[in-house]
This record gives structure tokens, sequence and C-alpha cells, in this order.
């Protein structure tokens, strides 16, 4: 039963890293960029929420998603379109500069002490031998509904489309009359969007923030994103729910609980040792 | 005037002057061809009328107007249309979304399903092949997809690289019928090939193009009773 009640555990922890990985891998796919400062998107989020929250707990849910949107539109026409067709290499080093932009301004405006975002207080659904908390419930369904949502966008919208045709030939889809700035921009929006959404999940499990709370998801999302194959949507959500759900599953054996991070980064490792596109991801064709 | 007018064309890759200077025409219900060896600079005169990369100088006009600096994405809403060298099909994506893709800019379900069955019965085989996965057709048939993409949108001006890159004799004629009969529909057609004897043998005029200059120009017959361009691009 224990064993249940971790794997729930795990599938919404891995939920968390999905939402997260899509951003990172979506904007690798289709802006060739590594974007650190995704994690910290989930921190501004966090103190969105926590902004709102004396208002209306759904206003502030609402304005964290809208706030981190429009973020991500800022920082990518600030920081990064000027950069186009610059070194992959300045390009990473803007990433960080604006993701210590970012946690410095968090530590400015609201200190370095943790802060209480208590969106509501939700409990647990107790079902006999095993008890799960609701947190971990919505979670789980947010986590489902982004997906199906995400998936069906890029399969069937006409964005999608153009962003699925980009981020295999850019030029092609010039050619196409797709505006390959716009599909980038839009793709900031939406990674930025989920990361605020991954924010609130994490903040209804556990509702402290600081300013350099973006940064451990951040590095284990992107890790879930390159096990799962940079640039894959659905590898993306694999790596996701298969890093939460090995989180989980060590951190409930005592013996081996301290060792958890080591082990997830090990179990990166041997991914790529074995296939180094990832699970999902496939070898770029080199173009004739 | 002429529906594409190239002048005095410069295109520089960093200290490399790959096209020095060149000047050309495509008069409407042409087809011109553009013949050049290996490294002529061919691919980087189509790249610099479909605006994928910036020119060092010189103009290019389509059906009157300055098109020089004009954004990659916008030319085929003015009647634009290339097939790229190397086909450059959407590999991940079905036949019908590659197809669609090349509709990508319009927006009339009607006209989309007239030209998609206008495709299918000049390439049955699109139509057998609509759901699979591009790239795993034969290199034939990826570029008859490559020509239907860029006929979706029904251009005035259809660029092709080198559409014979590759292809086994077969599918070489049965793209270069299909190109005739686009043109004969009333698409003017700038062809780029090193194929030269073929292109020569279906244009209406030709450039011959060396080290980024243009070195001669004249009718396709001319040209293909030409004793320097038989030695040079027929093979003697
Ligand atoms: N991206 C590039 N960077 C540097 N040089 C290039 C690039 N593309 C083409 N060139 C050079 O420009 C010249 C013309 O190339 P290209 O237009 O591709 O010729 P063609 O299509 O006639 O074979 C060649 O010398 C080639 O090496
Ligand atoms: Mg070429």
């Amino acid at each position: 039963m224990d064993f249940i009640v971790t794997l729930v555990n795990g599938l919404s922890l891995g939920g968390i890293y999905a939402m997260i990985a899509l951003g990172y891998t979506m904007v690798y796919g289709i802006a060739k960029m590594l974007n650190f400062a995704h994690g910290d998107v989930i921190m501004v989020g966090g103190y969105t929420v926590l902004v709102f929250l004396a208002v209306n707990p759904v206003l502030a849910i609402v304005m964290s998603v809208i706030f981190c949107l429009l973020l991500g539109i800022v920082i990518e026409k600030v920081a990064y379109k000027p950069l186009r067709g610059a070194s992959p290499l300045a390009v990473l080093i803007t990433a960080i500069g604006v993701s210590y932009l970012l946690q410095s301004l968090a530590l400015i405006i609201f200190g370095a002490a943790p802060e209480f975002v208590i969106i509501a207080n939700l409990g647990t659904l107790d079902l006999g031998p095993i008890s799960i908390k609701y947190s971990t419930i919505i979670t789980l369904v947010a986590t489902v509904i982004v997906m199906t949502v995400l998936s069906l966008f890029v399969k069937y919208s006409k964005i999608g489309r153009a962003m699925v045709a980009v981020s295999e030939d850019r030029d092609a889809a010039r050619l196409m009359g797709i505006n390959i700035n716009m599909i980038i921009t839009i793709t900031f929006a939406i990674g930025s969007a989920l990361a605020a959404l991954a924010g609130v999940c994490s903040l209804l499990n556990v509702p402290t923030i600081t300013p350099t709370y973006g940064a451990m998801p951040g590095i284990k999302a992107f890790t879930a994103a390159v096990i799962g194959g940079i640039g894959s949507i659905p590898g993306a959500m694999v790596g996701g729910i298969l890093l939460g759900i090995v989180e989980c599953l060590c951190k409930a054996v005592p013996e081996i609980a301290p060792y958890t991070i080591a082990i997830e980064f090990a179990i990166l490792i041997v991914i790529l040792l074995v296939k180094p596109t990832g699970i999902l991801g496939k070898k770029r064709r080199e173009k004739v | 005037m002429a529906l594409l007018e190239v002048r005095d064309l410069q295109v520089n890759y960093g200290l490399i002057k790959a096209i020095k200077g060149v000047s050309f025409d495509v008069n409407e219900g042409e087809i011109v061809a553009l013949i050049g060896a290996n490294g002529a600079g061919k691919t980087t005169i189509m790249h610099s009328v479909n605006g994928l990369i910036s020119k060092a100088g010189g103009s290019v006009h389509f059906a009157g107007s300055d098109i020089t600096h004009t954004q990659a994405h916008k030319l085929i809403g003015l009647g634009i249309a290339q097939v790229p060298e190397g086909r450059r099909i959407f590999q991940e994506l079905t036949v019908y979304e590659n197809l669609k893709m090349g509709f990508f800019i319009k927006k009339s379900k009607a006209e989309f399903e007239m030209r998609l069955e206008e495709m299918y019965s000049h390439f049955p085989i699109l139509k057998e092949r609509s759901s699979q996965i591009a790239g795993t057709l034969s290199g034939g048939e990826q570029q008859m997809l490559a020509m239907s993409r860029a006929m979706m949108s029904s251009p005035k001006l259809l660029l092709l690289d080198e559409p014979s890159m590759g292809l086994s004799p077969l599918y070489v004629n049965i793209i270069f019928d299909m190109i005739q009969a686009v043109n004969k529909q009333g698409t003017t057609v700038l062809l780029v090939e090193q194929n030269a004897k073929k292109a020569l043998s279906i244009a209406s005029r030709a450039y011959v193009l060396e080290t980024g200059r243009m070195v001669k120009t004249g009718t396709g017959s001319e040209l293909l009773g030409d004793e320097e361009i038989r030695r040079a691009y027929l093979g003697g």
C-alpha cells in the first residue's frame, strides 16, 4: 500500500517536472537554445501568487500564469532575440545572466527569508489503507489536462503544426510563410505559462518560497528533458514522470534517500550513454 | 517589365565574395534556367531572391515591387514559392501535412481541397501515401512532394533548386514533365540545375553562371548548340 502511495506521489512530482521540462524542450526545439532562466520563471510565478493571494486564491493563480506568460515574452524579446544567430555560448551566458537578474530582483523585493504561500488548505483523501493528499491529486489532474491540451494543440492547430515545422527545418518553414519570430514568441509564452502552473502545483505541496525557489526544480526538469530527449514534447513528459517516480521511490527508502539526487543524475548518465539523444529524442539529420 | 528583375546582385560569405554582381530577368510565362557547376553560386542566388540570406549589394524586384530586403516568410504571400535544394520536406510530418504546410498562408478550405486534388492528380502516389510520414518516402517521391508543396499556394513564380539532384532518370523525367505542366498552366519558373542538358531542353532562356558571375545567356536551344557550353556542361 505504501508503494502505491509512493507511486502516486511520484507521478504527481513527475507531472510538475514534466510541465517545467516542456518549456525547456519546446524552447530548445524551436529556438535552438537552452533557456537556463526557465526555472526562475517558476519562482517569479510563486511570488506573483503570494502578491495576489490576499485578494483571492483563484485570481492569484490566474495572475501568476498571465504574469509569467508575459515575462517569458519579455525575456525572449529583450535578452535572446538580439542574439539570434550569435554563438550558442553567448546565448547560454545571457540566459544565466537573466537567471541571476530574476533571482536578485526577487531578493531585493521579497528578501532572503522564506515566505509562506498557502494557496489553500486541502487536506487528505483517505481510502482505508491508502491516503493521498488532495494537492497531489490536483497536480496529477492538472498534469493530465496540460499534457492533453498541449498535445492536441501541437498536433492539430495551425500554430502547433508551424512549431513542428520550425523545429524540424527553420529555413524550410520560413519558405512556407511561417514567421519564425512569432512562433518563438509563442513558444516562450507557452513554456513560461506552464512553468507558472508547475510553480502553483509545487506550492500546493510545499508552501514556502525563496528567491532560489526555481533553481532545483529547474535543474531537475532540465535533466528530465534531456533524459526524455531534448526537443521532444512526449520526451519531456516521459522524462519528467520517470524522474518524479525515481525520486519518490528513492526517498521512500531511508537507506537510499540521501543519495536520491546522485541516483537521478546517474540515470541521466546511463541513459545518455545508451542513447545519446535521450529516450524519445531523434538524431538530427544532416541536411544535404 | 519582367516578373523578376535581379540587378547587380552581390553576396558575401564573410570575406568570400560568392556572387559578384549578377543581373538577370525572368519574364512572365517563361522557364528560365540558371546553369553552372557545383559551387558556382546558384543556390546563393536562389536564397538572395527568397530572402534567406542578406545581400551585400544590388536589388531584387518582383512584379514591380522591391523585395531586396523583404523577409523570407513574406514572399510566399507575394507569389514566390520555392523547392529548395535537397527538397527539405518536413520529414516528421505526413505527406498530407506537408502539403498543408505549403498552404500555410492561405485560409480558404475550398481552395485547399482544390489544390490538394490537383496535386494528387499530378502525382497519384502522393494520394496513396497521404498519411505516410514523409521521411519514409523515396527520394523521387520526396521531390514530387516538395514540388507539390510549393505549388499548393498557386505561386506566380516557382523557384526550383536542382530538382533532379540524386534522382534516377525516370524520376527526373517525371519532375521535368511536371515543371513544364505547371508552366503551361501559367506559373513562371526559375530553374537552377547542374543537369544542364535537361534544363536547357525545357528552358525558354538560360543564363550560365561561373564562380559568381554570369558568363553567357541565350535561349535554351542556342545554348544547347553552343560549342563552349557543350564542352563545359554537356560532356562534349
Ligand atoms: N554558408 C556558407 N558559408 C560560406 N561559404 C558558402 C556558404 N554557402 C555557400 N558558400 C560558398 O559560396 C559559393 C557558392 O555556393 P552555392 O551557392 O551553394 O553554389 P551552387 O549552388 O552553385 O553549388 C561556393 O564557393 C560555396 O563554397
Ligand atoms: Mg546549390
